[in-house]
């Protein structure tokens, strides 16, 4: 009994994303009549999204999983990503808005149809967006190594309600200055890459295989660092931060690095978000939205693992998934919709607390190695180093 | 010398403010809002000081407990509306309950629902404490932890709050009512003079069972050194017990405080947790009594930024668009641990 237990537990994993992409293909195909193309679409919407958002995880699995820096405001970098992203590719503004007959602001960037320099080479569809996506990164930067300065000195939770502040702060100021980004009137009619060679039916998919490359990419990027002896540092950080700096490294350096990359990495999180949804408004960087739910997918998936990271985003945003699908329903009365997405969020807040008590190394727990010498030695046959411990200091008393 | 400039530029505000005739509304408006920030901060301090960690829920228990006074006063659950699914039994059945005492809107009935409240609110927090924050520490975890674990609560609350009873904003009474003319203008409504009394008489219970009573002298020798207090023979799992019982009478009465002030709608408990917390690291973090101090300094400033007209060289500085409200909190926030941060009022770290 206890083995067939512990069968279950070590595979809960894969049993996991299978219940997952079945609730999600499903419930779609059910509603839907069981018409396949409809719940194609469905299911290549769901996809954007979660790789939209492993975006964000992979960062926060940066910050959060490997240096232990306790990061409340993804939202801020989310919001700081799309509005300068957006502000890069639109092009000139709509026309006033025929109700109110107030004009849409008018961007300073607006590379949208200037940045045609070599026509031969179509650069008016990828150009603009790539100088997007590096402002994107580079504007969350520069906020995180400002946010750095007063926060990342003091202790944990200071940091927290500065960042849950900060993201706060930056969505009070874009609702109270329409002149800035339209205000809750969003920014319409954002342009996505390469969107001009492609019908809009196609699209989608060819949405979703940019998508793969960029999470791929910044997948490689991100273990190639950890692995490296930058990444060794990190952790040591996460660890036990007096003996990183008695051994020479001054863990406040690296926790500021750490920091702004892995908020750079969220900015291009928010600049592809943008392209994928054409409007931005302020609502969409509310916490409960943002910040919780990758907070959930990290914790979730597995803090220390970026694998684990991309996991849970996909297995929390499934579920996230699968409960709007079930609004869809006609349920009795009782049930409104109000309560099912209480109920939802409800559900995400409990899943921290419940994965923080019972799997605090959440699905993919950390790889015991993460050095490339040690596993190459490995790999030849030779002896590997002691396994270091498992996940951010969950099982070790702050000093 | 960086902590009495700011508590002397602070100061300089408050009196401008308060003497001056049209913004001295805002200030009276600051000091009715600072009361029930300063009861929310003492709580938080009070948490942070004994079991040494941010409890981000706080703000979400306030008006958890708001919800609960309502609950048990109207008897209402599960519905949109304050008439729909009535429990059979509840206080405002009482005979003569609901008659407004003095120039108050509300009788004896909702004094008895802050006192259920209190109860259950205790109630929960120690059920809470039981079930999650002990297995926490008896894992010895990161503190981070703790507060990863609070913050997921605050969602938690905040949700089912609106599965039980849904968006719409709340208040325990209906109708409006007019204000008091007091002397020196002041113009204040009876239930905000109610506010600063209750705060002010809650205030002083707890800063006198902290510093009077056996029970407040443990509960200090835990938060100075929970290792030298449990070999002095202190039952410091007690401690933590008892922290939460004071903690949710504290949260009870701010959070009824709090959906007097304003309204009662779900959303009441995140916007509070910033000021808050500003108010709890500008007095001193771990601080029952420079937390008041902060309090004052965060309700203040909120209320006068959004009233006062300052222009700098022709540009308007002040006042602020009403949404800016709470971000003066963070403002605050960053100032304070950019220049001083273990507060106006707190020791230099060790």
């Amino acid at each position: 009994m206890k083995t067939r237990l512990f069968v279950i537990t070590s595979n809960v994993a894969p049993l996991s994303a299978v219940l997952i992409t079945a609730a999600v293909i499903l419930i779609p195909a059910e509603r839907s009549g069981w018409d396949m193309s409809g719940t194609a679409s469905q299911f290549v919407f769901f996809l954007t999204t979660v790789l939209i958002y492993s975006i964000f995880c992979i960062g926060l699995n940066v910050q959060w999983g490997y240096t232990g820096i306790f990061n409340f405001g993804v939202a801020a970098f989310f919001l700081v990503g799309s509005y300068t992203a957006a502000v890069f590719v639109k092009g000139d503004p709509p026309p006033p808005d025929p109700v109110t007959g107030q004009d849409y602001v008018q961007y300073i960037g607006g590379f949208g149809d200037d940045l045609n320099l070599f026509p031969a080479l179509g650069t008016d569809e990828w150009l603009p967006f790539i100088v997007a996506i590096l402002m994107a990164a580079l504007v969350a930067g520069i906020l995180a190594f400002l946010i750095a300065i007063p926060a990342l000195r003091l202790r944990g939770d200071y940091l927290a309600i500065t960042t849950i502040g900060i993201a706060e702060l930056l969505r009070a100021i874009v609702v109270e200055e329409p002149s800035l980004f339209n205000s809750s009137k969003a920014i319409p009619d954002i342009p996505s890459p390469l969107s001009g060679l492609f019908s809009s039916s196609e699209y989608d998919y060819v949405y979703v295989g940019l998508l793969v490359l960029l999470v791929g990419l910044l997948f490689l990027l991100v273990e190639r660092s950890i692995r490296s002896p930058w990444g060794r540092v990190l952790r040591a950080v996460r660890e036990d931060e007096i003996a990183t700096s008695a051994c020479g490294k001054n863990p406040f350096e690296f926790k500021t690095q750490a920091f702004v990359i892995g908020a750079m990495i969220m900015g291009v999180g928010g600049a592809v978000y943008g392209f994928d949804r054409h409007s931005l408004s302020p609502d969409t960087f509310a916490p409960i939205s943002t910040t919780f739910l990758f907070w959930t997918m990290v914790m979730v998936g597995g803090s220390g693992n970026t694998k684990g990271a991309i996991l849970g985003a996909y297995v929390v945003y499934g579920f996230y998934f699968a409960m709007i699908q079930v609004q869809g329903y006609d349920l009795p009365g009782w049930i409104s919709t109000t309560r099912i997405s209480a109920l939802r969020d409800t559900a995400i807040g409990l899943l921290i607390v419940l994965v923080l008590l019972w799997r605090p190394h959440g699905l993919l727990p950390e790889e015991a190695r993460v050095s490339m010498w040690v596993e190459r030695r490995l790999r030849r046959g030779g002896k590997g180093g002691p396994a270091p411990p498992l996940g951010p200091a969950l099982d070790k008393p702050d000093k | 010398m960086t902590g009495p400039g700011i508590f002397l530029a602070f100061a300089a505000l408050a009196i401008y403010s308060a003497v001056d005739h049209d913004t001295r509304k805002f200030f009276v408006t600051g000091v009715v809002v600072a009361s029930v920030y300063a009861l929310g901060a003492i709580g938080l301090n009070l948490i942070y000081g004994v079991l040494k960690f941010g409890h981000f829920a706080q703000g979400d228990s306030m008006m958890l407990a708001a919800y609960l006074a309502f609950f048990v006063v109207s008897g209402s659950i599960l519905g949109e509306r304050r008439d729909t699914q009535v429990l059979p039994v509840h206080l405002d059945d009482l005979p003569g309950s609901t008659d407004p005492i003095w120039e108050l809107t509300f009788g004896y009935s909702l004094l008895l629902g802050i006192i259920g409240a209190g109860l259950l609110m205790s109630g929960i927090l120690v059920l809470l404490d039981r079930l999650i924050y002990r297995r926490l520490r008896e894992r010895r975890g990161n503190i981070v932890i703790f507060s990863i674990a609070s913050l997921g609560l605050a969602l938690a609350i905040r949700s089912s709050m609106l599965i039980f009873w849904g968006p719409n904003p709340r208040s325990y009474v209906e109708g409006i009512h007019p204000a008091l003319h007091l002397p020196f203008d002041i113009v204040l409504k009876g239930d905000q003079i109610f506010i600063i009394v209750t705060a002010v008489v809650m205030a002083a219970a707890v800063y006198s069972l902290l510093m009077f009573s056996k029970l407040g002298k443990a509960m200090r020798a835990v938060a100075d050194n929970p290792e030298l207090a449990l070999i002095s023979g202190i039952n410091t799992d007690q401690i933590f017990v008892w922290t939460w019982v004071i903690a949710g009478w504290l949260i009870a009465v701010a959070g009824v405080l709090l959906a007097l002030q304003a309204q009662l709608n779900p959303n009441l408990g995140f916007i509070i947790v910033l000021p808050l917390f500003a108010s709890a690291i500008l007095g001193g973090i771990g601080s029952p009594l420079g937390a008041i101090g902060g309090a004052l300094i965060v309700g203040i400033t909120q209320e006068v930024s959004v009233g006062l007209e300052v222009s700098v060289f022709g540009e308007h500085l002040l006042p602020l668009a009403a949404g800016y409200k709470f971000s003066v909190a963070v403002v605050l926030l960053i100032l304070i641990l950019l220049v001083r941060p273990q507060g106006l009022f707190g020791r230099e770290p060790a």
